[in-house]
């Protein structure tokens, strides 16, 4: 398992744009969004929590067709099928793979990106933290899409469809969490209900996402 | 007696189901165009006016865009577990059904929704909650038609719909907690005191029951044409090996 | 002790019934060749029985997890060097070190190249020495030889004698004469599915037709 998962971070290293990819594109939304909304702070402020959310979000869905894709391609994935690893296992490592060059950077470099937007300094740790909960079952959830939709000609497009709608959950406890830090509530509730919704899709969707998988080989 | 499975043989549904259709859509037609008029012809509501009219047609549609979705649930349910070809394709065929159902009802509440709130479109949970319903309909819609092997097919937005089914219900928990809305609470109740007079209530129970009537209509006329386009698929194939 | 058992199995593909009352079996240091026309179902009766898709009818008996698979695709990464690609399927399968590996396909002299730089034929060979890697003693291997040189087909005719020889077994499709003697043929052309020799539909298409 362990060397599956350094194969595809090697590979990801490797390959170029893994890690900065997502970060980049992070960058850009965080960027433009000013110049549609006007630099005016405290409008900045008020919205900052929803776009440092959104933006992660996008940024995850940007490298999540590639995650069964290219082992589709080439072959890799008959054979992990065929390995004694359970494909339940595959899955969950490759997603585990994906949250490391997408969530973990864009959770570290969130509060850099917070400054851009005025986000209040009292929000920064609930932003750190939201994030560090929520973009796990982020990229979980994407391998469910990448698994259902690999092997598809126009999968990419399909995938944003499948997968968009399964992240309102985590996108509005996330976001919820880091509006109340910023207005000084208590931000707990939607923070444990981000935990708890995290913590069940990742026992329970990587076998949907093997079922789909399967289907897709034979 | 014979057993319910026995339908999910394709001749022996396409057979029942012919005799049935004529049936059904009698009912329908009757049950909806009772109930439309009869709601129509109900004294003006002292605070809504005429405006609770629309009521006939948007707590019907929206009630069967929920029971759509289950019935595609359990049908697809059936598909993966007991491998029934016409449960699959009822699941297909109730989908485009059950997204009209939803766009009727968020199109009906924007028109109510005009005159009661002063908005067309409010991030009401509820009214929220059907969109975000609209686009697991989109999604499961999308899958179908992208993937070409239809057994595959079959599984994969068998297994959309089981995960989409439990982030549906988690959404609505989720909308809830984001926005405690406007919207009234549930028109029909069980409890004692009911909230809506007898005036209004039975036609509207009649135009569910036609709105409920026009999909079991639609259902039946979808799947038959489901299991005819599978049925000339498979005789092209049979020619394309002979 | 047999390793491998197939009775009366049916396959389809792309929704159709390809194959029909396939029946074998394949005993250690036994190889089996598969012969047919294109189109006939050699492929996907490889990946049912390497367990990739479901069979229609019939059975497979085998050990779990007996089966090595190789087919077209050799699952490679351009990014990895010869050895890197190699070591990862020696991890995931838990088999045998990779330098006799290597060495049994010539490979050596290449371990530290990236796989991107390697010919058609040179990654096809790397592709069977990760047979060798997997440590398992069956073989279903489909159409091992494209891109082949005749000195690389003997070289893995080699590797196929040496598998045999130490217990092993191989399912093979291919339209070479590798020159082992000693295997057996299999004809696929009398097993071509008909109409009406069903079962359980294997589709859609069949359930209605």
């Amino acid at each position: 398992m362990l060397s599956l998962l350094l194969r595809d971070l090697r590979l990801a290293v490797r390959a170029g744009g893994g890690f900065g990819l997502g970060l980049a594109f992070f960058l850009i939304t965080c960027t433009l969004v000013p110049f549609g909304v006007g630099p005016q702070g405290d409008i900045l402020a008020r919205i900052a929590p929803g776009i440092l959310w959104v933006g992660a979000l996008l940024a995850c869905l940007l490298s999540l067709d590639r995650i069964f894709a290219l082992d589709w391609e080439d072959g890799s994935l008959d054979l992990l099928a065929t390995a004694p690893l359970p494909l339940e296992g595959t899955v969950a490592i490759k997603a585990l793979a994906h949250w490391i060059t997408t969530g973990l950077p864009l959770t570290l470099a969130a509060p850099l990106f917070g400054i851009l937007l005025h986000l209040p300094p009292a929000a920064m740790p609930w932003l750190v933290a939201s994030l560090a909960l929520g973009t796990p079952a982020l990229s979980v959830l994407g391998a469910f899409g990448a698994a259902l939709t690999v092997g598809l000609r126009r999968g990419g497009l399909l995938l944003s469809l499948l997968v968009l709608p399964l992240y309102v959950p985590t996108l509005i406890f996330g976001a919820e969490a880091v509006r109340r830090g910023a207005e000084g509530l208590g931000a707990s509730t939607p923070l444990v209900l981000l935990a708890g919704i995290t913590a069940a899709t990742l026992a329970l969707v990587p076998f949907a996402a093997a079922a789909a998988l399967r289907v897709n080989l034979r | 007696m014979a057993s319910l499975w026995e339908y999910a043989n394709p001749v022996r549904f396409m057979r029942t189901s012919g005799a049935l259709l004529p049936w059904v859509t009698a009912a329908a037609a009757a049950s909806l165009g009772i109930g439309l008029v009869w709601g129509f012809l109900t004294p003006e509501d002292y605070k809504q006016g005429s405006t609770v009219k629309i009521m006939f047609l948007h707590v019907p549609a929206a009630m069967m865009a929920i029971n759509i979705w289950v019935m595609m649930l359990v049908a697809s349910l059936i598909w993966l577990i007991r491998r029934h070809h016409v449960s699959a394709l009822a699941a297909k065929a109730a989908a485009p059904v059950g997204a009209v159902m939803t766009l009727i009802a968020l199109a009906t509440g924007a028109i109510w929704g005009q005159p009661m709130w002063g908005t067309w479109w409010e991030w009401d949970p509820r009214m929220t909650s059907f969109l975000i319903l609209f686009l697991f309909y989109l999604g499961y819609m999308a899958l179908w038609s992208a993937v070409e092997n239809p057994d595959s097919a079959a599984d994969l937005t068998g297994v959309l719909c089981l995960v989409g089914s439990v982030f549906a219900l988690l959404s609505r928990y989720a909308v809830n907690f984001w926005n405690q809305g406007l919207h009234q609470g549930a028109t029909i109740s069980v409890a004692p005191g009911d909230r809506i007079s007898s005036t209004y209530s039975y036609p509207l129970y009649l135009c569910m029951l036609g709105f409920f009537l026009l999909f079991v209509a639609l259902l039946l006329l979808r799947t038959r044409t489901e299991i005819r386009i599978r049925r000339l698929a498979a005789l092209r194939a049979r020619e394309l090996r002979a | 002790m047999t390793v491998l058992a197939v009775r009366g199995l049916a396959v389809a593909r792309g929704g159709a019934r390809a194959l029909d009352g396939v029946s074998f079996t394949l005993d250690p240091g036994e190889a089996l060749i598969l012969r047919g026309p294109n189109g006939i179902g050699k492929t996907t009766l490889l990946r049912t029985v390497a367990g990739l898709q479901p069979a229609v009818a019939g059975e497979i008996v085998a050990t779990p997890e007996s089966i090595a698979y190789s087919a077209h695709a050799d699952g490679l990464k351009g990014a990895l060097t010869v050895t890197e690609n190699l070591t990862f399927w020696r991890e995931v399968f838990g088999g045998p070190p990779i330098e006799p590996a290597l060495a049994a396909m010539d490979l050596t002299h290449l371990a530290e190249r990236p796989a991107h730089a390697l010919s058609a034929g040179q990654k096809r060979r790397l592709g069977l020495a990760r047979l060798l890697v997997t440590g398992r003693p069956v073989w279903a291997l489909d159409e091992p030889t494209v891109s082949l040189d005749t000195a690389s087909v003997a070289l893995f005719a080699a590797a196929i004698r040496a598998h045999l020889a130490a217990g092993g077994s191989a399912l093979m499709a291919t339209h070479i004469d590798l020159g082992l003697a000693e295997a057996r043929v299999l004809d696929l052309a009398p097993f071509r599915a008909t109409e009406g020799s069903r079962v359980a539909p294997a589709s859609f298409d069949e359930a209605f037709a």
